[in-house]
């Protein structure tokens, strides 16, 4: 075991890992994550939380990781390379590692101009495969990127962010690779709508060993509405959302959409457990996290498994 | 070359409001090329700044000069004899050119005339577009010729981002992706296994993170 994580402890013993996120709030009141936190709970092993996703302003991923730690959850700490050099990123490994937090996900972050600051000045000191080489290098060799020693490893259950759907196609595997080597230990995708594209990817992951070497946990959105498959498939730079789907959502009374959204939702939870390679599966129910309970559930994913 | 673009009259007027009697230095380096501040430009920013300041009944008096390069002492000292004689000096040249301007003729405001963009290339007629952030540390021969740091909206070292589709970057549809570019360039070349390296951790020590930044050639020093 490299870490305390639970996650860590679920997937290296084989079980289907279940993950959730949450969404920080825009203002101070912790009440809103730990809300969000006591719905889903006891649904998921371990739960997200995002890093000024979109580039608009939020609380912490740390602190609302902090909050959700003193409420027995086991957080993911998502951090961006967007926003912190290197000096504050080792800083903010350190902190995080002595106030328990041991999963991290490794992300290079939404470009600025997505956000309410698009005047920000964005830093990339270092890329996501260079945030995991740095938690790797700091975990398993106790020295930070300058080269000194650290006093007290920080031990993370490293992971890493995959798209499938975005381009060039056959360089979305090598690029998974290159985070394998770099040291990620966990996969979360970007949300799947098309399988068949999914299963493509799959299959070169196979093909490549790599499912031997990385738990790759799918990842799954909710559609609440027409209109938000619309925006998705639309607006969303890399998602890839088939016609199909837009139609069948279509295909149903504005107020059972939310309903078929979910059922969509559980119906691809399903056939991820059947593909080989796939860990778990990574549920981003966007502002509708209390939809959580009812996904896992239906996706006959309940009990959570136990660890020691 | 380095690109620049015209800053607008209006912008140029607040500049030179209390002034009645200025200069308007071009150059005939980079800026001449991308049509920002060669001789033309000066002239048409000189009429423009005359016209304007006739309309508001506070007429000006503008000397037009063209440097071959601002950027070199002996060229500005081309103008050292006349520029005392004047109240401003408007420098349509690059950034580096109104500072080596202002650092030569200590008495006399300068203002830039123009926005300094980038380093780049002429793609088509009336077209520029950025290739190089002076980083300092070359890496296109990793890359199959195409600068990451530069065309890529995040300066991603190892691919692209979730946001790249269909050739193009989430930032806006008319940006090429630089790790498409790359991709493809590097799949023509029959090397696509360059991509499975990891570009280590930069050293930006090198870019501009250093503090400005200075080159000595021992062998051409006087």
């Amino acid at each position: 075991m490299t870490s305390d994580s639970r996650l860590e402890k679920i997937l290296s013993q084989g079980d289907f890992a279940v993950t959730s996120e949450c969404g920080p709030p825009r203002g101070a009141d912790p009440e809103i994550i730990r809300k969000k936190g006591t719905l889903i709970k006891d649904f998921v092993d371990a739960i997200n939380v995002t890093d000024n996703q979109t580039s608009v302003v939020r609380m912490s991923s740390f602190s609302s990781c902090v909050i959700l730690k003193q409420m027995g959850i086991n957080p993911v700490l998502q951090m961006v390379t967007r926003d912190r050099n290197r000096i504050a990123i080792q800083s903010d490994i350190l902190g995080a590692a002595a106030l328990g937090i041991n999963n991290i996900l490794c992300l290079s972050g939404d470009h600025q101009k997505f956000g309410d600051h698009a005047k920000a000045k964005n830093v990339y000191d270092l890329d996501s495969i260079h945030l995991i080489q740095t938690v790797k290098q700091m975990r398993d060799e106790g020295k930070f990127l300058g080269g000194d020693d650290i006093k007290g490893k920080p031990r993370f259950f490293i992971g890493a962010a995959a798209n499938p759907f975005a381009d060039p196609f056959e360089f979305r595997v090598v690029r998974l690779a290159k985070k394998v080597a770099a040291g990620a230990q966990f996969i979360q995708t970007q949300c799947i709508y098309n399988l068949d594209r999914f299963k493509e990817w799959m299959q070169l992951v196979r093909d490549r060993k790599l499912h031997e070497k990385v738990h790759i946990l799918g990842g799954v959105t909710p559609m609440k509405s027409l209109g938000m498959a619309n925006y998705m498939k639309k607006m969303v730079p890399g998602m890839d959302v088939p016609d199909e789907l837009i139609a069948r959502i279509k295909g149903v009374p504005k107020e059972k959409q939310a309903e078929e959204g979910i059922k969509m939702c559980v119906e691809t939870i399903q056939h991820l457990r059947e593909i080989e390679g796939v860990h778990g599966v990574h549920i981003m129910a966007i502002e509708w996290e209390d939809m959580v309970p009812h996904i896992v559930q239906n996706a006959g994913l309940l009990p959570r498994p136990k660890v020691e | 070359m380095i690109v620049g673009k015209g800053k607008s009259i209006k912008d140029i007027l607040a500049m030179i409001e209390n002034h009645s009697k200025i200069i308007v230095a071009g150059c005939r380096g980079c800026v001449t090329v991308c049509a920002a501040g060669g001789e033309k430009e000066t002239g048409i920013l000189s009429a423009a700044l005359s016209l304007a300041r006739e309309k508001d009944g506070k007429p000006i008096e503008i000397k037009e000069v063209t440097l071959e390069r601002q950027c070199d002492s002996e060229y500005l000292e081309s103008i050292r004899s006349f520029v005392d004689e004047y109240e401003a000096v408007v420098s349509i040249a690059c950034g580096a050119g109104v500072q080596f301007m202002a650092e030569k003729f200590r008495k006399i405001p300068l203002y830039p005339g123009i926005d300094t963009n980038f380093i780049g290339v002429t793609e088509a007629q009336g077209v520029w577009t950025e290739r190089c952030q002076a980083c300092g540390d070359c890496k296109l021969h990793i890359t199959g010729g195409i600068c990451p740091i530069s065309r890529c909206a995040k300066s991603l070292f190892n691919g692209p981002c979730g946001g790249s589709s269909k050739g193009k970057c989430e930032v806006n549809p008319e940006i090429d992706c630089g790790w498409q570019l790359i991709y493809d360039r590097l799949k023509e070349l029959g090397k696509l296994d360059q991509l499975e390296i990891i570009i280590p951790i930069n050293d930006w020590s090198t870019s501009r993170d250093g503090g400005p930044r200075k080159i000595i050639r021992e062998d051409l020093t006087l």
